[in-house]
């Protein structure tokens, strides 16, 4: 087994020239790109830069318009998926490729079931799954049902999965995208393990800090072209994020408005929410004007305390007062009709319909507004969501334009168009920038502090450290279903926050 | 920054020009299927020496298609919600056999007809909600409620009936399921078929309401994404129950034109109407997973059907036959629109 840094001057797959065009779009434009065995190799780009082509490509989804591959020095053309497999590469999507009614050890051997006669050999397919999860150092219960699996453990299945054909190049996207920091850590090290045996990794992630503490090397890609490669000791945050957008972006986070007055009655009180289960006792306040960030892990109580808060899921007992008045919505319509709209973390499942037009979705929870005699006015949408088109600097060629063909960005801005529509007085953002560019986030960040200005009370649930304490004028953090601590500005450090997070301060 | 504003122009700009391309290209389709469809039409009027495209068989063909188009104006709501609806063929014949057993004892005639009419579209309409509802409320998949109202509904009709047609004597009734309107002989036919124009008038006014009404907005957006549209504030309930009670109550309507006609409520009327309306649904261009579709390509789709078994009967067809050729047809005509989508649609 090489050690890490030994095959350095081998890469064990070269891209040259890659060229791949869409109509319309030149995805791909001449770019380069090499993997080493034993090494990760982080890929880097807003949306939109090329980066999924690659891996298409890659992944034999994808027949590239130009250029050569090489695996081991051999030229090769990518014929299909399978060929991809038998050349040693595995691609790890977001959304992972599992059948949820499988046990974890049969999805790992999926397809690749060891037989004995015409029956498979369970013994057998349990002992090579199992093997392969102690190559990876990890603890999955073999006979569990995937579907009752944490999103964590699914992708250590994806891996065993990947180790299973014998992978020597595994490509993550966004592998981090649905992990708790201490779940991120776990990956780190299974990525670790992995280099160690001579596997090569390519890291696609938007989240940079995530990228300079695994990868040695980083390729920035933008506009389908590469812009660099380096070694990331070479390299700063500033200065890949300068290479991905082509500017610098001075500070990640724009300046906060100045803290409302608390002294009022708040938008929103919520006091001992609970749903049996998920969250218990929650109380908190939001007044106009406020941008709350609730910090938490995945599975904290976070997203059902905003779900319960706007009608989306019920609770057992406790109580909202909405200005000082009792609320409790039964459903989504309720909450809307209040003037409480929710952003799921979830934007292509949950926030928009994939299939209609941009003004199809943004007018979806105010039709009424637009309907006169039972007619819905299709000239009256157009001008409202044309002029929302344009103040949230959404990029596409008409309102027309279906969703689905809109980057992760833009998909973004059209679900707060949605409630920007008819000025929702408290919106309730739930990872509001998860996988979306770099460029794109820092206009939903101003997005938010304009509305905060504008007297928008905002509750914003993130994974992100960075973000709950950049853009926060109050943090609460919640672990286990309940709150266990709330930081003014200026007091929210990460050690702090990150202790209660985890739970290191309740000790 | 302006780099960045450059890039965005020029993008949309692109994309601009991209889609006036896709336009042209459509358009220029199009004109080629016209064409297509023109000389075809030609090639079988010869065929048929000439009585293929006779006023008389045109309207004769728009009268057979009539019942199933009604239908499957129903079916499409439901289609597109992603849902489905398998028991409108029992439907016609309870409502059917409900409306000649209400007309029976009736001594005036246009009381019997309104009260014939209330009783066919409620007990549909009724039957649609008790299809609906458990959807709704206990999640079951529609193909299971409407399966159960399927044998429910024909169990029903026997039981009514005893298995005997019951005769209708109500010429007002006939009249307005299966009368003529005369012209005046301008095209050589003896009048326009009411129920021709019964079909045209659900048929457009179904178009109206999927296209042009909060419901019908609705109905898409639950088909597109029925987690979105309920956290959007749509009573995704209200519609679902709605798409079956619309789909109920136009299996009574159609139940009607085909009692009228037949003169009498018979059991064992609309049996398999529920596949034939299926698919003429589905050859109009509706997705069966929801999100998709038209009234438009539906009212095609039931005139593809219609038209087929015409020329099948004009060119003497055996009876057997003339099933395989129904099937190939539509088997095909969904491949060549899976193929189309494949290859012509946008990444």
């Amino acid at each position: 087994m090489p050690p890490a840094d030994a095959p350095a001057e081998s890469p064990y797959m070269t891209m040259r020239g890659i060229a791949k065009s869409y109509p319309g779009v030149r995805a791909l434009d001449g770019v380069d790109f090499d993997v080493r065995c034993g090494e990760v190799h982080a890929l880097v780009g807003e949306n939109g830069a090329g980066k999924s082509t690659l891996v298409k490509i890659l992944a034999g989804a994808v027949h590239p318009d130009g250029g050569s591959i090489e695996v081991e020095g051999k030229p090769v053309i990518i014929a299909s998926p399978k060929h991809s497999q038998a050349l040693g590469i595995a691609v790890i999507h977001q959304e992972f490729n599992l059948v949820p009614q499988l046990s974890a050890a049969e999805n790992v051997m999926l397809g690749r079931e060891p037989t004995r006669g015409p029956a498979i050999d369970w013994k057998e397919l349990y002992k090579q799954a199992a093997g392969l999860f102690a190559r990876l150092g990890v603890d999955v219960p073999l006979l569990a049902l995937v579907r009752t699996l944490s999103v964590a453990q699914q992708q250590m299945i994806e891996i065993a999965k990947a180790l299973s054909v014998k992978a020597r190049v595994i490509f993550m996207d966004e592998p981090s995208a649905a992990l708790s920091g201490r779940e991120v850590e776990h990956l780190f090290e299974i990525i670790r393990t992995l280099t160690k045996q001579g596997v090569g990794i390519v890291y696609i992630s938007h989240r940079l800090d995530e990228v300079f503490a695994i990868a040695d090397r980083i390729t920035v890609f933008r506009d389908g072209r590469l812009v660099g490669t380096d070694d990331a000791k070479n390299l700063t945050q500033d200065a890949v994020i300068k290479l991905m957008v082509g500017r610098t972006l001075e500070a990640h986070f724009p300046t906060l408005p100045l803290e409302p007055d608390r002294t009022g009655v708040p938008l929103l009180s919520v006091r001992n929410l609970t749903t049996a289960g998920r969250m218990h006792d929650v109380s908190l306040d939001v007044h106009q004007g406020e941008i709350l960030g609730i910090a938490g892990l995945v599975g904290a109580g976070r997203t059902s305390l905003l779900r319960a808060i706007c009608g989306a899921d019920s609770f057992d007992s406790g109580s909202l007062l909405w200005k000082g008045a009792a609320l409790h919505p039964r459903s989504p319509h309720d909450a809307i009709a209040a003037g409480l709209a929710l952003v799921t973390e979830d934007r292509k499942t949950q926030g928009l319909v994939l299939g209609m037009t941009i003004r199809e979705n943004v007018t979806l929870p105010h039709l009424a507004e637009f309907t006169h005699h039972g007619v819905v006015s299709r000239l009256e949408e157009t001008a409202a969501v044309s002029r929302l088109a344009a103040e949230l600097r959404i990029r596409a060629p008409s309102i027309e334009q279906i969703v689905r063909a809109l980057s992760g960005g833009n998909q973004q801005k059209v679900v707060l168009a949605k409630w920007l529509l008819e000025r929702a007085e408290l919106i309730c953002f739930d990872e509001p920038t998860r996988g979306i560019d770099v460029g794109a986030k820092a206009e939903i960040y101003d997005l938010m502090v304009g509305l905060a200005k504008a007297g928008t009370g905002i509750i914003m649930v993130s994974s992100e450290l960075p973000e709950v304490l950049g853009m926060s004028m109050r943090v609460v953090v919640m672990r286990g279903g309940g709150v266990v601590a709330e930081f003014k500005r200026g007091e929210a450090t990460q050690d702090a926050v990150a202790r209660f997070m985890t739970g290191a301060a309740a000790a | 920054m302006a780099n960045l504003q450059a890039k965005a122009t020029a993008e949309t700009q692109a994309a601009a020009a991209e889609t006036a391309k896709k336009r042209r290209r459509s358009a220029l389709r199009t004109a080629g299927l016209v064409a297509g469809l023109v000389v075809l039409l030609g090639v079988l009027n010869g065929l048929t020496h000439g009585d293929f495209l006779a006023p008389g068989n045109v309207v004769n063909v728009l009268r057979q298609i009539s019942v199933n188009a009604i239908l499957a104006a129903g079916q499409t709501f439901v289609i597109i919600t992603a849902g489905i609806d398998l028991s409108v063929g029992s439907l016609i014949a309870l409502t059917g056999v409900l409306m000649a057993g209400t007309l029976s004892g009736q001594p005036s005639p246009i009381f019997g007809l309104f009260l014939a009419i209330a009783v066919g579209l409620g007990v549909g309409g009724i039957a649609g909600a008790i299809n609906g509802v458990p959807v709704v409320k206990l999640g079951l998949a529609p193909f299971i409620t409407t399966l159960s109202m399927m044998l429910m509904a024909r169990g029903l009709a026997f039981l009514y009936t005893g298995g005997r047609p019951i005769e209708i004597n109500n010429d007002m009734f006939n009249f307005a399921g299966a009368g003529l309107i005369s012209v005046g002989h301008i095209f050589g036919i003896p009048g326009i078929p009411v129920p021709v124009i019964i079909m045209l008038a659900i048929i457009l006014a179904g178009h109206f309401v999927l296209t042009q009404t909060r419901f019908g907005r609705y109905v898409f957006a639950i088909g597109g994404n029925e987690e979105a549209a309920r956290l959007s504030g749509i009573n995704v309930g209200g519609v679902k129950v709605g798409v079956f009670i619309i789909s109920g109550a136009l299996a009574g309507l159609a139940s009607l034109l085909l009692a009228a006609r037949l003169n009498s409520g018979i059991p064992q009327s609309g049996e398999g109407y529920e596949l034939q309306c299926i698919a003429a649904v589905v050859v109009g261009g509706t997705s069966l997973f929801g999100g998709r579709g038209s009234m438009g390509g539906t009212f095609v789709g039931a005139l593809l059907i219609g038209v087929l078994y015409n020329l099948m009967n004009l060119l003497n067809v055996q009876s057997y036959a003339q099933e395989v050729v129904l099937g190939a047809v539509i088997l095909s005509a969904l491949l060549l629109d899976a193929v189309r989508r494949r290859f012509f649609a946008p990444r």
